[in-house]
Parts: structure tokens; C-alpha cells; sequence
């Protein structure tokens, strides 16, 4: 009977671990993959995972793609759960990316520019044909030249004539933590730029392509962006100075954007930025593309497109509480339904009723006519009409 | 590796307890959470969850229901967690229970002082639906402003001679705010106000707690010619009888044959074993 079948229970749950424990692995005669491997080859998908998990592991975030079976919002659910539970010591001093050591850098802004440009690993010439031989290990990479002079920000040189809007002060207070504290609109930019850090690339990129045509136009140059690992140091309150505790690979993207001016302030270009662990080229632009969008209200411009409203946006980036959200409609609702089963019954037969008491004929064929209407005409009449 | 009993830590359970006094002190009113991510999904009930883990000690004797069941598959992984993560008693039977976590349901049985009711709560803005920013919801609740959401009721009426919602139908706390019920039929709405426990409401992808505390005026909204009114199924359950109950609608093949349970099973199992008893 359809009762038991919807009642769960503790055995079935058990069975469909099992169940999905079997699926996970697959066959059993092909070997089982290493979350090693897939921090080696798959990692730009560990990027992504740490991105949206909020984690930087990579050991972590391999084995959480594997568990997840390679769904990667999964992955970073997990990444999320885990992460709650760790104990917080520090928060980092800004890190200075200024200093990165690039392995990827390009400015669509200059020709040449001091650093110089660097293409480093990228797919962004590569002709997308299957490789149906892969496999064989590569050669090496050529060697790479030691980092040369110094890669100054590219829109630092904008900056030295006054021609881009300098970085904001440092805030006198700690910034906001997405992780810890409720949000509230309207939001700063600190706790904007956290949720895009950590929000679904695929919501960035689509937002950010949004823009580009028309709704919320910004006038986008990509500035700078770059590859590279930076130093993260913390100032531990005992030792007063900042120390050095590890290096992360980071992907920035400085946009430079339209220009805005006032009566008080000479036209300058306007900048969005982009920043997340790995190596994501994708989701930093369109997180600077979309964080420019919404600094719409803060530069007088009119506010109507979805990527310029910032409650639309941090509201609905994150993918873990999307997907928990959307998926829960999976969960039982028969309660629920119940009760809009006896309303629209009701509705019917009032609506049956007070036909019936104008005298009009309404047949079962009109009853049952699919489908029914959002808002069921009360006039018998017009009904009729649109046998 | 262990977990902190019940999970959360210390430090986050202060804060979360901080929010609910801030709710029995305001009741109705939406208190902002520092909402922890939690190893079940965002809708499964994480804002219960965080609130059961705040309130939940030792001593106490825990029961889940999901759809007034305590079988169902999402209410039996709550119980486990709690189980797991804290070690507490647990219960299908309302009256032992200390603390109870609901979705969609409050038991048919009232409640006794000392216990505490936990909802799971999908959306706590029970105006989502009419305005969606949550900065402008924030600015009526503020101003006591609920003309849309009469407006809504009344536009229901004309057009369809009645109020559509017939779940998470909104209700006046304490005659000041505005609150949604979380998704409980309108059946359960009169069992709201005046209640003997203690009824707490989490929303964990929201990030909001609020509280109706014991014996506290709730109202489901209405107009004095069309009063509220609660529906229930038409029938009487095929397990124990009861004509008073919520009913759940069971079809039983596929010629449209139905009959009618008890939503609330630990509700049910109790008459029908009286019954059995009484024979």
C-alpha cells in the first residue's frame, strides 16, 4: 500500500547508503581513484571545490570530490560541513598579490607593461579537439624564467595619473564574516565580495555574461589578471608582528570599468574585482564583472538590472543553500498539499454552486476540462464560451 | 575525532541561545542568527536542528515528527543525528517528550508546560511572497505595516470567495508582529496561541530564529465577515476513527479508491491501542 511505501524508516535509509556506497564505486574491477589523482589531474575542479567549500585543502577537497562522486556542489557541501566545525585562530593580514609569485598573467589593457605579460597554463589557445590518445605523459614545460622584475599592478600605472579610482582605505574595524554573522542589506562591499568568493560560478559567470549584454552594462577591461601564490601571514596578538604560515594559489582579476565623475571629482575609471583560491580565471571575472555591477547604487548609476541588485545577488549566489533549498521540494509535502487539496475541492464546489444557482448547466466535461485556469473564472458564462 | 554534545560548540550554541531569549522576549519578531552550516542540506530542517542543538541537554527526551509522522525518512535522520551526536533519550509518544522538532505539523495531543516545540521553518518572512527584499520586509515589520498582506487575504476572497492559503497561513503574535507558522496547515493555527510549551523557530538558510512564548496571543489573520477558518480532510481516520484529527489522503490504487490516516501517527497508534485494549 502507498502509506508504506512513503514511510522511510531507519532500514531503508540504511539501504540506500549502502546503495549509494555500491554507485560511488562503481565497478570494482577498475581501480578505485585516488584523491591524490584528483588533486594532480583533476584540479581544477579542487579549485572550485575549495573555492565554494571556503577550505583551502586540496587533500581535503580531492577527498570530497570522490565522495561526492564528482557532483562538486556536493563536494563543497561537504568542504562547508567540515569547515564549520574548525576552530578559528586568526584572521590574515590583506594578502599582497602585488608580490605574488605569477605563474599566469595577462593585461588586455597594454600592450607591454612592466612584469611583462605571461601566459603561463592556460586552455585560451588551445583547439578544443579530443585528445583520443591522451594518456602518454607530456614533455616538460619548458623551464620557466625566474621571476623577473617585479609585476606591479597594471592599473597602478592608471593610477599614478589619477585616471582609476585608488584601492578603498582599510577599514578601522574587522571585516565582515559571511561564516559568522547573519547578512543584512544593505550589504557592505566586504560581505558582497565574500559571498561571490564562495558563490556558484556557474550563477558569477551567467550574471557576469548578463551585463555584458545590456542588463547592467559596465564597460568591462580586463586590467590584470593573474595566477600565482602569495604568502598569507597572520599578526598573532602574543608576538604583535606578522608571520608568514603558508602560501595559497590565488586568481585575481582587476576589471577596469566605465568611467564616473562628478561635480566635485574629475572623471575616473571604475574598478570590479575578483578573487578566489586556484586557479579560476572564469569565476574571478565574472565575480568582478558582477562586483562592479553592484557598486551601481554607491556610483549614482540607475539600479535595474538583476547583477546591480545586491539583494538578488548575495541572496541567491550560494549554491549549497540553493541546491538545499530547490532540492528539499524532494522531501514530503503531503501535509501541505492536504490542506490545498481540501481548499481547491472547496473552491470547486462553491464555484459549482453558485453556477448551478444562476441557473446555468455545468457540465463534468467543464470540471474537469484540463488545464485549469491560474484564477478560475467565475463567470459561467465565459467558461461556457471556451468549450 | 568527536563531535561537542549535540554537535554545535559551545560558543555557537551561546550565540544561538542569545537569539532565542531575544525571541521570547520580542515574540514574533525575526531575530538575525550567525547560522552555521550543518552536515544535513539547507531545507531539511538545519534552523531546527541549530535551535535543537542549542536547547537540548542531557536529561532531556527527544521526539522528531516530519508530516506529524515520526517514521518518515527525513524525521528518522534528525532523530539519529541527535541521537548520535548527543546521546539523548528518544520518543515517538508526545507526552514524554521534552523537547519535540516538527516539520509541517503540531501534534494533535496539546502540549504541557516545560516542554518546548522546535519548527522547522523554510521562509520566516511570511510576506516573501507579496515583496521579496528582505530590507523592505525588515522596514513594514518595523512599522507594523501589514496592509499587503490583508490586501492579499482580501483579494483571495474576491476572487475566489475564500483565503487560498491554506498552509503557513500568517498569523499576529502577541498582536504586534507579523508571523509566519512555518508550512503547518491551517488546521494546526488555532493551537498556536495560548499554547502551554514553549514554541521556537529556526531558519537555518535564512539565518533567523523567532519564539512564541507559553500562553501568548496568536491570531490567524482574517476579517470579521470571513473569519478564519480551519479545513481539515472530511472523514475519519481508517486506522482509529478519530474524526477530529488531521487527515492525510491515501490512495490506494489506481482507480482513485482513497482513505484517510491520521497525519499525526504517535496521535493515532495511542487510540488505536486503547481501543484494541477497550475490545
Amino acid at each position: 500500500m502507498a502509506y508504506v511505501a512513503v514511510k522511510g524508516g531507519e532500514r531503508a535509509i540504511d539501504a540506500a547508503h549502502a546503495w549509494l556506497a555500491h554507485d560511488r564505486r562503481g565497478d570494482p574491477a577498475m581501480p578505485q581513484v585516488s584523491p591524490g589523482q584528483i588533486e594532480q589531474q583533476l584540479g581544477r575542479a579542487v579549485d572550485r571545490v575549495m573555492a565554494e567549500g571556503s577550505l583551502m585543502d586540496r587533500g581535503l577537497a580531492a577527498l570530497a570530490i570522490r565522495q561526492a562522486q564528482g557532483d562538486l556542489i556536493e563536494a563543497a557541501f561537504l568542504l562547508r560541513a567540515y569547515r564549520t566545525t574548525l576552530p578559528r585562530f586568526a584572521n590574515s593580514e590583506p594578502v599582497e598579490t602585488a608580490a605574488m609569485l605569477v605563474t599566469r598573467r595577462v593585461s588586455a589593457i597594454f600592450k607591454d607593461l612592466p612584469g611583462g605579460q605571461v601566459l603561463g597554463p592556460t586552455y585560451d589557445y588551445t583547439h578544443r579537439l579530443l585528445d583520443f590518445i591522451a594518456g602518454a605523459d607530456p614533455a616538460p614545460p619548458q623551464e620557466a624564467p625566474a621571476q623577473p622584475a617585479p609585476m606591479p599592478p597594471a592599473f597602478g600605472i592608471l593610477g599614478r595619473e589619477g585616471l582609476v579610482e585608488p584601492d578603498a582605505p582599510a577599514p578601522d574595524s574587522a571585516p565582515f564574516d559571511l561564516t559568522r554573522e547573519p547578512l543584512a542589506f544593505p550589504a557592505g562591499r566586504d560581505a558582497r565580495l565574500q559571498a561571490l568568493a564562495r558563490g556558484d560560478e556557474g550563477f558569477m559567470l551567467a550574471l557576469g555574461y548578463s551585463t555584458q549584454r545590456g542588463y547592467g552594462s559596465n564597460h568591462p577591461f580586463v586590467g590584470e589578471l593573474r595566477v600565482g601564490e602569495a604568502s598569507v601571514c597572520i599578526t598573532p596578538p602574543e608576538l604583535g608582528f606578522a608571520i608568514d604560515i603558508g602560501d595559497a594559489v590565488l586568481t585575481e582579476c582587476q576589471m577596469v570599468n566605465q568611467f564616473a565623475g562628478s561635480r566635485t571629482a574629475p572623471p575616473q575609471f571604475t574598478r570590479g574585482y575578483g578573487l578566489a583560491f586556484g586557479h579560476q580565471e572564469r569565476r574571478v571575472m565574472g565575480m568582478a564583472l558582477v562586483d562592479r555591477a553592484m557598486r551601481a547604487g554607491e556610483l549614482g548609476e540607475h539600479v535595474s538590472a538583476p547583477a546591480q541588485d545586491v539583494e538578488f545577488v548575495v541572496s541567491h549566489c550560494d549554491n549549497v543553500e540553493a541546491t538545499g533549498f530547490v532540492e528539499h521540494l524532494k522531501l514530503p509535502h503531503y501535509v501541505d498539499f492536504q490542506s490545498e487539496l481540501e481548499t481547491i475541492r472547496q473552491m470547486r464546489s462553491d464555484a459549482t454552486r453558485r453556477c448551478e444557482e444562476r441557473g446555468e448547466e455545468r457540465s463534468d466535461a467543464a470540471i474537469q476540462e484540463p488545464p485549469a485556469p491560474p484564477s478560475p473564472p467565475l463567470d459561467c458564462h465565459a467558461e461556457a464560451g471556451s468549450q | 575525532m568527536t563531535y561537542n554534545f549535540a554537535y554545535l560548540d559551545e560558543q555557537t550554541k551561546r550565540m544561538i541561545r542569545r537569539a532565542i531569549l531575544k525571541g521570547v522576549a520580542i515574540p514574533g519578531h525575526q531575530v538575525p542568527f550567525g547560522s552555521r552550516e550543518m552536515p544535513l542540506p539547507y531545507g531539511w530542517g538545519t534552523g531546527g536542528i541549530q535551535v535543537m542543538a542549542a536547547v537540548l541537554g542531557p536529561a532531556d527526551v527527544l521526539k522528531v515528527i516530519d508530516q506529524g509522522a515520526d517514521d518518515t525518512t527525513n524525521a528518522v535522520s534528525i532523530r539519529r543525528f541527535f541521537a548520535r551526536t548527543a546521546g539523548v533519550q528518544t520518543t515517538t509518544r508526545t507526552a514524554e517528550a521534552t523537547v519535540i522538532q516538527t516539520r509541517h505539523r503540531i501534534p494533535e495531543v496539546p502540549l504541557h508546560e516545560g516542554q518546548i516545540l522546535v519548527y522547522q521553518v523554510p521562509m520566516p518572512e511570511p510576506m516573501a511572497k507579496l515583496e521579496p527584499s528582505r530590507a523592505e520586509t525588515r522596514r513594514m515589520h518595523g512599522l507594523a505595516e501589514y496592509g499587503l498582506m490583508h490586501v492579499k487575504l482580501y483579494e483571495d476572497i474576491a476572487r475566489l470567495g475564500h483565503v487560498s492559503t491554506s498552509y503557513d497561513f500568517p498569523v499576529m503574535v502577541n498582536g504586534r508582529y507579523l508571523m509566519s507558522p512555518s508550512p503547518i496547515p491551517a488546521f494546526d493555527n488555532p493551537k498556536l496561541g495560548g499554547m502551554a510549551a514553549l514554541q521556537l523557530f529556526g531558519a537555518g538558510r535564512e539565518k533567523r530564529i523567532y519564539a512564541v512564548p507559553p500562553y501568548t496571543e496568536v491570531r490567524s489573520l482574517d476579517f470579521d465577515d470571513h473569519p478564519f477558518r480551519p479545513v481539515r480532510a472530511p472523514g475519519v481516520c481508517a486506522m482509529c476513527g478519530s474524526g477530529t484529527s488531521y487527515l492525510d489522503e491515501v490512495v490506494t490504487d489506481d482507480r482513485g479508491t482513497r482513505m484517510f490516516v491520521c497525519s499525526d501517527t504517535d496521535y493515532c497508534g495511542e487510540r488505536a491501542a486503547m481501543q484494541d485494549a477497550a475490545e
